[in-house]
């Protein structure tokens, strides 16, 4: 029986991807004034696509792993609209409407969590 | 977890600012000074920003990595201008005092980014924190 890690699998997994993606956007929010700081942020539809399995396994010691052509976590650059003339690619509104965004969306995944727990606690008082 | 991070990187962050803000605020009291030689004349201080990358001896990362540390405090390098003013004690024996090279107009301005880059990491703090709360109220649904 595995009622509760298929209920959690995707979410638990989202929250984690969720707060990382908000510490990436701290990053830059706190490097808004540092030269030649490059914005980054995480590509969601990658990390999604790594998470799911389709890639190639080895599942024999004489397979040889394919690395980490898809990018791995995700990281990516930003591009910038503008240029800053230290090399800055942070943009202050951008990054705080995204920041915002990802607040929002961290919140959805925990609202979605909290009423998968209170499914499960009900079920399992039977009232 | 990466929402603990957050907490070590704003706060790097907040510290930069405030350095920033105290060399604006010395910037502006030192502003009309003088001095009796163009060497001992004030100029003003610029901070440069830095992003944290190190890592630990042990090769852990520290926990604000990403964050942002002063690189260095330098001088404003725009020249300085004198004044002649022979009643100054501190006048040369031309009689002309060397002011500072403080423009009080950009540190106003330096000090207005400083405040708002503060504000802007004091909300990602703030966020961050509720998220935290909302996400340890899990254990109470």
């Amino acid at each position: 029986m595995n009622i509760i890690g298929n209920t959690f699998s995707l979410h638990e997994k989202a929250l984690g991807m969720r707060s990382q993606r908000m510490e990436v956007l701290s990053r830059n929010i706190a490097n808004a004034d540092t030269p030649n700081f490059k914005a980054q942020d995480i590509d969601f539809r990658q990390v999604l696509k790594d998470t799911q399995d389709t890639t190639m396994r080895t599942t024999d010691a004489a397979h040889i792993p394919l690395g980490d052509a898809g990018g791995g976590s995700g990281l990516k650059y930003r591009t910038p609209f503008n240029v800053a003339f230290d090399g800055n690619t942070v943009e202050l509104p951008v990054e705080q409407a995204k920041f915002g965004q990802y607040a929002a969306e961290y919140q959805t995944t925990l609202s979605i969590l909290e009423s998968r727990i209170s499914g499960i606690r009900k079920a399992l008082r039977g009232d | 977890m990466a929402l603990d991070n957050i907490f070590g990187i704003a706060g790097s962050a907040l510290n930069a600012q405030t350095v920033r803000m105290n060399t604006t605020a010395s910037n502006l009291a030192n502003a009309s000074t003088v001095a009796s030689s163009d060497k001992e004349a004030f100029r003003g201080k610029r901070v440069t920003f830095k992003t944290i990358m190190e890592t630990l001896p042990n090769g852990n990362d520290l926990a604000n990595k990403g964050g942002v540390k002063i690189s260095g405090i330098s001088d404003d390098p725009k020249s300085i201008s004198r004044m002649s003013d022979p009643g100054n004690p501190a006048a040369d024996k031309d009689g002309y005092v060397y002011l500072s090279n403080v423009n009080e107009m950009s540190e106003m301005v330096e000090m207005m980014a400083a405040a708002r880059s503060y504000q802007n990491n004091v909300e990602v703090v703030n966020t961050a924190r509720q998220l935290m709360m909302r996400t340890l109220d899990i254990i109470k649904s």
